[in-house]
């Protein structure tokens, strides 16, 4: 399927009938088009029976997605959400719908709803990405989609010990939480003495909703062993969550997952990408080869891969979006800061999308868990820990950073 | 190309940086917590406290300091200086001893360590066997007698600890020698305290807890006299003629007993008195009974009171002639010690020395009426809490003088006569300068201190309650002895912790040391504008209220109301005097002030929005409101939140009582239905212990709560508008890590009086981190910090240079950041918090100077992190340069009291009453450097006693052997025979003059 990747970002011009959404709708290879009413179009039960009449997929249970204007993937399954999907089209309304029995194959530990969000939103990757390169049949060049914002990433993982992941979350100018805790607690290392037990810190609680628990990435009771590339050993709780709050706006934890059947193993035919869904949901058909192919690719290219870390690092000198108002603008008395803050948000989000237009989705380490992204992080592991450390080197960047 | 040499020059960097910082933490300020033991020499003139945390003090002449700490983390329970000798020994109560000296090293005195001794009894003898309750340092400096609670007397030789087997006093020994007819040979119970005879070294009274009082021979090895008291001993003392013995007891009652010769079996009771008598007493815990030249003698003693009616008081009751005073303190009496005048201090007494948990107070007892003499150091800096400190450098001599001066006059009730205490030599060179230190109090009081030197001494005394209402009582007598009274109680000591309106509270402080100007602001919102006044002056302070909500509708503010003005004239006395008075609505606590003498403007900021102030002309010159209107907490003030927690712990305790009533109600019901309410609650309990801590990672929200409270304001001269015209300006930090520059219009000089000021906001700055802003400061065009207003204009300091362009730095919690000006864009930073998980909590520009050369020196930041180390971040280019631990991490209180100089040292509270102090520098230290002369010159001014038969001098002589021997005890090992064999000869000499001695005494 990835390998035939159906042209998902053309874009045709349509006209905008009032009254009437133009609705694409993707179930694996196949696109349906049809017309929805912006106002009488009913609930969601109803609109998933119309898919299932459009795609002929009776019997079959699916999950509903459709892109928004972000790019985001979001899920539609129920009629708060549909309804927010069609007014919100614009100027096209694009479904995805994928099968929902990949669903146990991807995630083990997680709550369905996040599930679903997290499959759908997976399930479209190989998909975008190919889209990008609709000539490169082997899916070599698996890029970041257009359309949707990267929420996190698995990345270092060829330097990191198997049972160890190391995990972006990115803030973005989201309004989504963060939303985990964390707690002290007891861990165990293996020294040359034998075990011993080591005061740790680890996640307790992930909340609903947030961004922790919508990656899939962390779970309860994984241990916290570095933040941003800095080892927490010897650091009481509140160090931690000092040092967490302070990168919260690019947050890379390296965890030892509680549930350590889920790794990712960095090279070799078998993948058993526990919380990366997009290879088990585009491979429900198996398909172990076409993982495989990627990372030779990834290899060749370590440029994309360095366009991503570059990018990763402004986005940790973004914090240099800090907002300045000159004397000019502040003749209108405003007394809430609130209001900058959006502003803000808006301002860092406009270069961002830029520099994704202009890495033509060359950059890699997008997806929540392409191997080639994986694989290819490997030579930037320095450079990560010298963004975290707040260089001289990345103070450039800043310089064309804040001049927004 | 900076960042090039700085690598090529990276070592040199490195050395450099020796030779500006160094971390020492030099001296403790103020008293020590919680003393729980006091010892005094009066042949070195030094007094020594032990605390319960294990530390011991030793404080002579004012620049005197020693401190000890045992490893052990014990009380100390007893401090006893060896007679004559600069060693003393401190029991502690895992029944440790311990012996100390002072060393000479390098030209100053040292204190030490130098052994530790546990008691061992008799193989399986039970431990109160060998616990220690009682010690005597023999007159000899030879020997400890150690009284336990098994009721033996053990003998130990010093320095070493030898146990002196052979010479131990056993429980047996003594009971042998009891008549037969004292309390039908009861159980002694332990010795509670041992006496040597003044007048016969080698005669000791072992006292007994029942009472039963025996004068032993340490020679012959028996005993003397037998004093059958029948109360519970609580102390002894032995007059200095030997004559009689004075015994103290736990009902109250004190007796006298004569001293007779060792063939006097028959001993009665020659007076016996309950002062306070009647009713119940108190015990009488120590007694002391000392002579005077002509006249009666001075008796003094501890507790004692009626226990109904003040069975509460602190009394320590003097009594000489008629004259009979009840010394009543504010805390509980540690010990006392008389100090006597006479070059061999043996004289009449001239001061009573009173150590209470938190103060030390000295009376005056050759003076009429007994005045309180004043302390120069050991002065409880918490007699109202602390609130805020701050520090102030240089102070020219002018003010200096000028606050020294309405001090005195507000001492004039302390007695004329010096400082008692006067051992040891302070070598220390003068300090370089005047140096203030003002700590507001909860009371509404700001204290000055001269911080210059080792001693941190009271210099004056600010009170601003006087500018308003309070509840409380203005003629609030301290002194309410009324005529014939009794006791004749007098109060003393100023440790009084109680606050008659918390809204008095200080909580910041800014004194301009050139103008003189003061700016006090407090818990209500209050800002007050002082200026010294040499004179008392009777006039009303001018108040504004400042709005700061500017009409944000929609809340109620539920903390605290403005403190009530006075409106008719007040007397002031004279000092610093209020003249105008701002006030903030909603009163909420003033979190951050900053005065500009030179501007005359004072800018203040609370929770909710900060204001600037133009104290010439009394008017305010604009309100900025930081609030989010969302902000709750902010918005109804501190109080609500706290009354919320205590709403919640009541109502959990509410339900735990409510199922227990509920438990007992249904008692009878069934046993089935208890067990599952007892499981619940078990459960319940569990859930609230076991409950693990978790903390939220979020990023922080402009929604958080108090993200608008002011942290930080800062006046500078700097380019704001464009890079040619330099204008006066206003900064202002808030929580939620905005910054607002204001442009400010100062009329021309002539015009200062009847222009108005004004400002317009010219520069606003979000970080994107949020963190609370904590300081902002600019740098010239030379990278230095602008120097302080006035500061220029005096000569002393370089006008900043004004052509380069200027840079301001903003400290948050997370991380430092340098903005060019006038256009603001961020040029450098450094990131603590990302990077070690450490915050700023306290941050403060210093200078260092070189220790190498004179003229070279750098600015930089001192920081505190809220894991209590102490960085120094270079300036312009913010770079860490060192960092030290410096507080223990849980020690919240002790980092929220950090308050750094100029010259990079600082000051932290260990305690609610001391303060550390510490520097960062290598030239600017403060500590002490003393010296400490071993007494050996004492046995020639003996010559002088009154003593014709010179009975006196022969054991004086001895003890000069004794002190040979010991110093060469000291210098060779003690298995050579040859010089073993010269210490035995000199104790047998020492023995032998005893043994005439005792003769001699007998035959008198």
């Amino acid at each position: 399927m990835s390998r035939q990747p159906p042209p998902l970002q053309q874009r045709t011009p349509i006209k905008l009938i009032d009254n009437t959404v133009e609705v694409k709708s993707k179930y694996e290879a196949e696109y349906r088009r049809f017309g929805l009413k912006r106002n009488g179009s009913g609930g969601f039960r109803e609109f998933y029976r119309l898919i299932q009449t459009i795609h002929h997929i009776h019997g079959i249970d699916v999950l509903l997605g459709y892109a928004d204007i972000h790019g985001d993937l979001l899920p539609i399954n129920n009629d708060d959400n549909f309804n927010k999907a069609v007014s919100s089209a614009n100027p096209l309304l694009r479904i995805i719908i994928s099968k929902k029995e990949d669903e146990p194959v991807v995630y083990g530990t997680n709550s369905l709803q996040r599930r679903k969000k997290g499959l759908s939103l997976t399930g479209l990757r190989p998909t975008g990405s190919g889209s990008i390169h609709p000539k490169n049949k082997s899916g070599l060049m698996i890029g970041p989609p257009k359309n949707f914002r990267q929420i996190s990433s698995i990345i270092d993982v060829d330097i990191l010990p198997e049972s160890h992941r190391r995990v972006r979350l990115h803030k973005h100018g989201s309004n989504k939480p963060l939303g985990f805790y964390i707690r002290d607690g007891v861990s165990v290392r293996v020294t040359p003495q034998g075990v011993e037990k080591v005061p740790g810190v680890f996640i307790s609680r992930l909340v609903r909703n947030g961004l922790a628990e919508s990656t899939g990435l962390l779970a309860v009771n994984d241990e916290i062993l570095e933040v941003n590339g800095i080892d927490v050993a010897g650091k009481s709780l509140d160090q931690v969550t000092d040092m967490m709050v302070a990168n919260s706006h690019n947050l890379i934890v390296t965890v030892k997952p509680a549930n350590q059947r889920n790794n990712v193993v960095p090279r070799g035919s078998k993948y058993s990408l526990g919380n990366s869904g997009s290879v088990g949901s585009a491979g429900s058909t198996g398909s172990a080869p076409s993982h495989d192919s990627p990372s030779p690719a990834s290899q060749s290219n370590p440029f994309t891969a360095s366009s991503s870390i570059a990018e990763g690092d402004s986005e940790d000198e973004e914090e240099d979006g800090d907002l300045i108002l000159e004397n000019d603008c502040l003749r209108a008395h405003n007394p809430h800061p609130v209001t900058y803050s959006n502003s803000a948000n808006l301002n860092r989000n406009s270069p961002h999308y830029g520099s994704h237009g202009s890495s033509g989705g060359k950059s890699v380490t997008q997806s929540v868990s392409m191997p080639n992204s994986i694989t290819s992080t490997l030579s930037y592991n320095g450079n990560l820990n010298h963004s975290a450390s707040g260089s001289q080197d990345s103070m450039k960047e800043d310089g064309n950073i804040l001049t927004l | 190309m900076k960042r090039f040499r700085r690598h090529a020059h990276e070592s040199q960097r490195e050395r450099l940086k020796q030779e500006l910082f160094h971390f020492n933490k030099t001296v403790e300020h103020g008293f020590p917590h919680q003393p729980s033991a006091l010892g005094y020499s009066p042949s070195l003139q030094l007094l020594a406290i032990g605390t319960r945390s294990g530390a011991i003090k030793l404080y002579g002449a004012p620049g005197v300091e020693f401190m000890g700490l045992h490893d052990e983390n014990a009380a100390v329970t007893q401090v006893h200086f060896m007679p004559h000798q600069v060693e003393l020994v401190t029991l502690l109560d895992d029944n440790s001893l311990h012996m100390w000296t002072l060393r000479g090293h390098k030209g100053i005195s040292e204190l030490l360590e130098i052994g530790r001794f546990m008691l061992t009894g008799p193989p399986g003898a039970p431990p109160s066997v060998t616990s220690v309750t009682a010690v005597l340092a023999h007159s000899s400096g030879e020997l400890l007698l150690l009284g336990t609670e098994g009721g033996h007397v053990f003998v130990v030789e010093v320095p070493g600890f030898r146990e002196l087997e052979e010479r131990n006093i056993s429980l047996d020994q003594i009971t042998n020698s009891i008549p037969d007819d004292y309390l039908g040979r009861r159980n002694l119970e332990h010795v509670e305290a041992l006496v040597e005879n003044p007048i016969n070294p080698s005669q000791v009274v072992i006292g007994y807890g029942r009472g039963l009082m025996v004068i032993w021979d340490l020679e012959k090895k028996n005993a003397v006299q037998h004093l059958p008291a029948t109360q519970q001993l609580e102390s002894m003392w032995w007059t200095e003629d030997g004559s009689h013995i004075l015994s103290s007891h736990s009902d109250g009652s004190y007796c006298r007993w004569r001293v007779g010769g060792p063939e006097e079996e028959e001993e009665e009771e020659e007076k016996s008195d309950i002062p306070y008598g009647h009713f119940p007493c108190k015990a009488i815990s120590k007694i002391v009974q000392l002579p005077t030249e002509e006249g009666p003698p001075f008796l003094l003693f501890n507790g004692g009171m009626p226990r109904a009616s003040y069975g509460d008081r602190h009394c320590i009751t003097v009594i000489h002639g008629k004259t009979h005073v009840a010394l009543d303190f504010t805390s509980r009496i540690i010990d006392f010690f008389v100090i006597r005048s006479g070059p061999q201090h043996t004289g009449d007494p001239s001061a009573l020395v009173v150590l209470v948990e938190e103060e030390v107070v000295v009376i005056d007892l050759q003076t009429e009426g007994w005045p309180v003499i004043q302390t120069p150091y050991l002065v409880p800096l918490h007699s109202s809490a602390i609130t805020c400190s701050h520090h102030v450098s240089a102070i020219p001599l002018k003010l200096w003088e000028r606050i020294i001066t309405s001090g005195e006059l507000q001492n004039a009730h302390y007695s004329k006569k010096p400082w008692p205490i006067m051992g040891g030599q302070n070598l220390a060179p003068d300090p370089p300068q005047r140096d203030l230190l003002l700590t507001g109090h909860e009371d509404g009081t700001v204290r000055f201190w001269d911080a210059s030197g080792v001693c941190l001494k009271p210099m004056y005394t600010l009170r601003t309650a006087t500018a308003f209402h309070t509840d409380a009582d203005p003629n609030d007598n301290m002194n309410p002895s009324a005529e014939g009274e009794w006791p004749p109680f007098r109060k003393v000591g100023c440790f009084d912790p109680y606050s008659d309106d918390p809204r008095l509270g200080i909580q910041k402080i800014h004194l301009c040391k050139y103008s003189g100007h003061l700016a006090v602001a407090g818990t209500a919102g209050q800002i007050l504008m002082l200026e010294p006044n040499d004179e008392a002056a009777e006039h009303t302070v001018e108040t504004k209220v400042v709005d700061l909500l500017q009409g944000q509708e929609g809340f109620r503010w539920k903390g605290h109301t403005r403190l009530n003005v006075r409106e008719d004239p007040v007397e002031f006395p004279a000092g610093f005097q209020p003249f105008t008075l701002v006030q903030c609505q909603p009163p909420a606590v003033v979190t951050a002030l900053s005065l500009h003498s030179e501007w005359k403007l004072v800018a203040f900021g609370t929770s909710h929005g900060f204001g600037l102030f133009d104290y010439q002309q009394n008017n305010n010159v604009f309100v900025r409101c930081t609030l989010n209107p969302s902000d709750q907490l902010a918005l109804e003030g501190p109080l609500s939140r706290v009354k919320s927690i205590k709403k919640s712990l009541r109502q959990s305790f509410r339900r735990i009582r409510r199922s227990r009533v509920s438990l007992r109600k249904h008692h009878a019901n069934n046993a089935a239905k208890i067990q599952e309410a007892n499981a619940r609650m078990e459960a319940e309990l569990a859930e609230m212990e076991l409950a693990p801590v978790q903390r939220k990672i979020e990023a922080r929200s402009s929604d958080d709560s108090f993200t608008g409270l002011v942290r930080t304001l800062y006046f500078a001269d700097t380019f704001l508008s464009d890079s040619t015209h330099h204008t006066p300006s206003l900064w202002a930090g808030t929580n939620g890590g905005c910054v607002f520059a204001y442009m400010i219009r100062l009329p021309a000089i002539e015009h200062r009086a009847d222009e108005p000021v004004t400002a317009q906001p010219a520069k606003e700055i979000q970080l994107m981190h949020r963190a609370p802003v904590l300081g902002i400061v600019v740098l010239d065009g030379h990278g230095a910090p602008l120097p302080e207003p006035l500061e220029v204009a005096h000569d002393l300091a370089r006008s900043p240079d004004m052509q380069a362009s200027h840079h301001v730095v903003v400290t948050s919690e997370e991380q430092f950041k340098v903005f060019t000006l006038p256009k603001v864009s961020s040029k450098m930073k450094l990131k603590l918090t990302a990077v070690d998980g450490s915050r700023v909590r306290r941050v403060g520009v210093a200078w260092f100077g070189s220790s190498r050369t004179e003229d070279y020196g750098e600015s930089g930041l001192v920081v505190l992190t809220n894991q209590g180390d102490v960085h120094v971040v270079s300036l312009p280019h913010v770079k860490m340069q060192v960092h030290y631990p410096c507080i223990r991490r849980e020690d919240v209180s002790g980092i929220a009291s950090c308050v750094f100089t100029r010259q990079g040292q600082g000051f932290y509270l260990i305690s609610p009453s001391e303060f550390e102090r510490f520097s960062l520098s290598t030239r600017f230290l403060v500590e002490p450097h003393c010296l400490v002369e071993p007494p050996f010159h004492s046995a020639p001014l003996s010559q002088h006693q009154p003593e014709p038969d010179g009975a006196h001098r022969i054991p004086q002589d001895g003890e000069e052997a004794e002190s040979t021997a010991r110093s060469i005890m000291e210098h060779a090992l003690l298995n050579d025979e040859k010089v073993l064999q010269e210490i035995q000869k000199s104790l047998e000499g020492d023995q032998t003059s005893f043994l005439e001695n005792s003769m001699k005494s007998a035959v008198a």
